[in-house]
C-alpha cells in the first residue's frame, strides 16, 4: 500500500504543475499595466495647505524627530503675526523608507503620505526634494482641518477665541 | 609508426605515474594518474583493442579515480596552504603530458583513415572479446569475480552497523 | 587520399553543424526553462527582450562575458581555470556518437547522419559522461571554499551511486540490439521502441540519467539553498557560464540518449526522421524542466540508498530476466 501511495505522490504533482502551466499568470506587467494603490498607501510625501490656502507646516520639527532615518530637515521661521513656518524644508528621498512616522507625528496634518510611488531617478540629487517640490495646492486627506482654528496661539484669533478652546486660565485670579 | 607512438605513450605513462608518486598534492597526483590512464587506453587502442581502451577510461578514469578523489576529499588530505611558488612551473610537466596524449590521439586519427569512421585496421570487436573472456578464460574470470564477491562481503562485514556496548545498555 | 580528405571534410562539416545546433539549443533551452518554470509558478518569465524574450540568451551571454572573472585567494589557479572548460567540453563531446537521422545517400556516397559511428558508441558515451564529473569535482576542489568542496563531494557520491545502475540498465538494450553501436540500437527499434520492450531498464536509466544531469530531483551538488550553488559557488562570468552551458548541453545529450536508446530514435510515422528525432529530444527536455518545476530536492543519503539498494539490484534482476527471455526466444 505504501508503494502505491508513493507512486501516486510522485506522479500527481506533475499533473498539478501541468495544470498551472496553462493558467493565466498572476503577474502585473508593470510599465504597461499599473495597479491602483489603495488611498492610504504610503509613498511620496507631500506638504499640504490648510483650507484657507496657507501652509499648514508650523516647523515644529516633530517629523524630523520621528524620522528613523533622519531624512527630514527644516529651519523654522516666524511671520510678523507670530505664525511659524518652515524657511526651508527638505526631504531626502534617497534615504526615506516610507514608514509614515512623520505623517503620524505631524500635529497640523501638514506632512502626509500619498499613493504616488514612482519616485525613481537616475540622479540622487534629484531626489532631494525642497519645499517647493513638496508643497501641493490642497488639503490632502482632511479637507476641513485648520490647526490655527483649533489651537492657534494668538495668530488668527486671540488666545482662547477658537470654537473648541477654553479661555486661558488667569493664574492670578485663583489667588485667594 | 605504431612503434614510435607506442614509445611516446610509454614515456608519457611512465612520466605520469612517476609524477603521480612524487607529487605532494594528492589531487594533482590523481590528475597525473588520469593522464597515465589515458596514455594506457591509447596503447590498448594501438594494440587493436578499442573495447579495452573504452573500459580503461570508463572503469579506471571514470570510477576508480573518482573514488580516490572522493576519499581524498572526505579525509581532507589536501594540504591546507598551497605553496605560493612560481605557479606555471609546476604545471609545465602536466601540460606537456596532456599535450603529448592529445597529439598521439590526433596522430592515430589522421594516420589511420579507417579510425575516423570507428573501424581501425586490426581490431578485436566486442563479440570476439566476449567470447574470449567467457569462453577461453571463463574459469579465470569466474574465479576473479568470486574473489571480488568475497571482498565485497568482507567489506560489508567490516563496515556493518554494530550498536556499541553503551548503546545496547541504554536501549535495554 | 582524396577520399580521406572528403570524409574528413564531411566530418568537420557535420561537427560544425552539430556544434552550432547544440549551442543554440542549449541557449534556447535556458530561455525555455525560464519561461516554462515561470508559467508553472504563475509568472511570465523573461519577456522584455524581443517578442516572448527571444533575444534574452544573447543578453545573458553578453552579461556573462562582460562580468568580472573572479578567482578566490589561495585557489588552485590552473585547475580552477581549467575545470569549467572540461565540463563544457565533455558535454559537447558526448554528442559525437548520437545518430540523429538514417544514413543519407548523396552523390552515390552513403553519408551516415552521425559525426562518428563508433562501433562502441555506447561505451564512448558512458566513458565521456563519467569524465564529465571531473570538471565539477576539480572545479569544486580548486575553489578552496567549503561550499564548493561539499558540492564536489556530493557530486562524486552521486556519481558512484547512479553510474553502476546506468551501465547495467543499458545492457538489455545492447542485448536486444546485439551491438554497442548507437545506429544499430536505433535500427533494432524499427518496430517497437525499447521503452515498450524494456520498461524497467527505461525507468532505471531515466532515474540515473536524471541524477547525472544534476537537475532538480537530484541537484544536491549545486543545492542553492543548502550549499549556495555547490561546486560553482566561487565561479563568475563566463567560467560560470561554461558550467551553465555544460548543464544545458547535458540536457540535450540526455534527451538524445533517451531518444536513441529507448524512444526509438528517428523512427516515427508521417514526419521526416530528423523532425521526429527533434520532437522526441525536445519532449524529453520538456519533461526534465517539468520535473524541475514539480519535484523537491532529494536528500543526499536518499539518493545513495536509492542507487545502491533499489536501482542496482533491480537492474541486475532485470538484466537476468531479459537475458533469459532473449535466450528462450532465440
Amino acid at each position: 500500500m505504501g508503494l502505491w501511495r508513493d507512486i501516486k505522490g510522485t506522479l500527481q504533482p506533475f499533473w498539478v504543475t501541468l495544470g498551472y502551466l496553462f493558467k493565466k499568470p498572476a503577474t502585473i506587467q508593470y510599465p504597461e499595466e499599473k495597479r491602483t494603490p489603495p488611498p492610504r498607501y504610503r509613498a511620496r510625501i507631500v506638504l499640504t495647505r490648510d483650507p484657507d490656502g496657507n501652509e499648514r507646516c508650523v516647523a515644529c520639527h516633530l517629523c524630523s524627530a520621528a524620522c528613523p532615518v533622519d531624512c527630514i530637515s527644516m529651519q523654522a521661521a516666524e511671520t510678523e503675526d507670530g505664525r511659524r513656518y518652515a524657511a526651508w524644508f527638505r526631504i531626502n528621498f534617497t534615504r526615506c523608507i516610507f514608514c509614515g512616522f512623520c505623517a503620524e507625528a505631524c500635529p497640523t496634518m501638514a506632512i502626509q503620505m500619498t499613493p504616488d510611488y514612482e519616485i525613481c531617478d537616475r540622479d540622487p540629487l534629484n531626489l532631494l526634494h525642497e519645499k517647493q517640490d513638496l508643497l501641493i495646492d490642497g488639503c490632502g486627506k482632511d479637507e476641513e482641518y485648520n490647526f490655527y482654528r483649533h489651537s492657534g496661539i494668538g495668530v488668527v484669533n486671540p488666545r482662547g477665541g477658537n470654537a473648541d478652546e477654553t479661555p486661558p486660565v488667569d493664574p492670578k485670579a485663583l489667588v485667594p | 609508426m605504431a612503434s614510435i607512438l607506442f614509445y611516446i605513450l610509454a614515456f608519457v605513462l611512465l612520466a605520469a605515474t612517476l609524477l603521480c608518486v612524487t607529487c605532494r598534492n594528492p589531487v594533482h597526483a590523481v590528475i597525473y594518474l588520469v593522464k597515465g590512464f589515458f596514455a594506457l587506453a591509447l596503447m590498448f587502442y594501438l594494440l587493436g583493442a578499442p573495447l579495452i581502451a573504452a573500459w580503461e577510461v570508463i572503469v579506471y578514469v571514470g570510477a576508480i579515480m573518482v573514488l580516490f578523489l572522493f576519499i581524498i576529499m572526505v579525509l581532507e588530505l589536501a594540504p591546507r596552504e598551497q605553496p605560493q611558488g612560481p605557479g606555471w612551473k609546476r604545471w609545465v610537466p602536466g601540460l606537456m603530458l596532456a599535450a603529448a596524449v592529445i597529439f598521439c590521439s590526433l596522430l592515430i586519427i589522421f594516420q589511420d583513415p579507417s579510425a575516423a569512421s570507428g573501424n581501425p585496421a586490426h581490431f578485436v570487436g566486442p563479440r570476439a572479446f566476449g567470447e574470449a573472456l567467457f569462453g577461453r578464460f571463463g574459469l579465470a574470470v569466474e574465479v576473479v569475480s568470486f574473489q571480488l564477491l568475497f571482498a565485497a562481503v568482507g567489506a560489508y562485514y567490516l563496515g556493518r552497523y554494530q550498536p556499541r556496548e553503551q548503546d545496547k545498555e541504554e536501549t535495554s | 587520399m582524396s577520399d580521406l580528405l572528403l570524409s574528413l571534410a564531411l566530418i568537420l562539416v557535420k561537427l560544425g553543424l552539430i556544434f552550432g545546433v547544440i549551442l543554440g539549443m542549449a541557449a534556447y533551452l535556458v530561455l525555455a526553462e525560464r519561461k516554462i518554470l515561470g508559467r508553472m509558478q504563475l509568472r511570465h518569465g523573461p519577456n522584455r527582450l524581443g517578442p516572448f524574450g527571444l533575444i534574452q540568451p544573447m543578453a545573458d551571454v553578453i552579461k556573462l562575458i562582460t562580468k568580472e572573472d573572479f578567482m578566490p585567494d589561495q585557489a588552485d589557479k590552473w585547475l580552477f581555470l581549467f575545470a569549467p572548460g572540461l565540463t563544457a567540453l565533455t558535454a559537447l563531446l558526448s554528442f559525437v556518437v548520437v545518430p540523429f537521422a538514417p544514413p543519407l545517400t548523396i552523390f552515390g556516397r552513403e553519408l551516415p547522419m552521425v559525426v562518428c559511428d563508433l562501433n562502441i558508441g555506447l561505451l564512448y558515451f558512458l566513458g565521456i559522461s563519467s569524465l564529465g564529473v571531473y570538471g565539477v569535482v576539480i572545479g569544486g576542489w580548486a575553489s578552496n571554499s567549503k561550499y564548493s568542496l561539499l558540492g564536489a563531494m556530493r557530486s562524486i557520491g552521486q556519481l558512484l551511486s547512479y553510474e553502476l545502475a546506468m551501465g547495467l540498465a543499458l545492457i538489455p538494450v545492447v542485448l536486444s540490439a546485439k551491438s554497442f553501436s548507437l545506429t544499430d540500437v536505433v535500427m533494432s527499434q524499427a518496430d517497437w521502441p525499447n521503452l515498450l520492450k524494456h520498461p524497467v531498464a527505461f525507468l532505471i536509466f531515466l532515474v540515473s540519467i536524471a541524477a547525472e544531469s544534476k537537475r532538480t530531483p537530484f541537484d544536491m551538488p549545486e543545492a542553492e539553498n543548502e550549499i549556495v550553488g555547490g561546486f560553482h559557488t566561487e565561479y563568475s562570468g563566463m567560467r560560470f557560464g561554461l558550467f551553465f552551458v555544460g548543464e544545458y548541453i547535458n540536457l540535450v545529450i540526455i534527451g538524445s540518449m533517451l531518444t536513441v536508446l529507448f524512444l526509438g530514435g528517428w523512427h516515427g510515422p508521417l514526419l521526416p526522421p530528423i523532425v521526429w528525432f527533434a520532437i522526441k529530444v525536445l519532449f524529453v527536455a520538456f519533461c526534465f524542466i517539468w520535473a524541475r518545476g514539480t519535484m523537491p530536492r532529494l536528500r543526499y543519503d536518499q539518493l545513495l540508498h536509492l542507487g545502491w539498494k533499489v536501482l542496482i539490484p533491480l537492474a541486475l534482476l532485470n538484466l537476468l530476466v531479459t537475458a533469459a527471455v532473449l535466450l528462450a526466444i532465440g
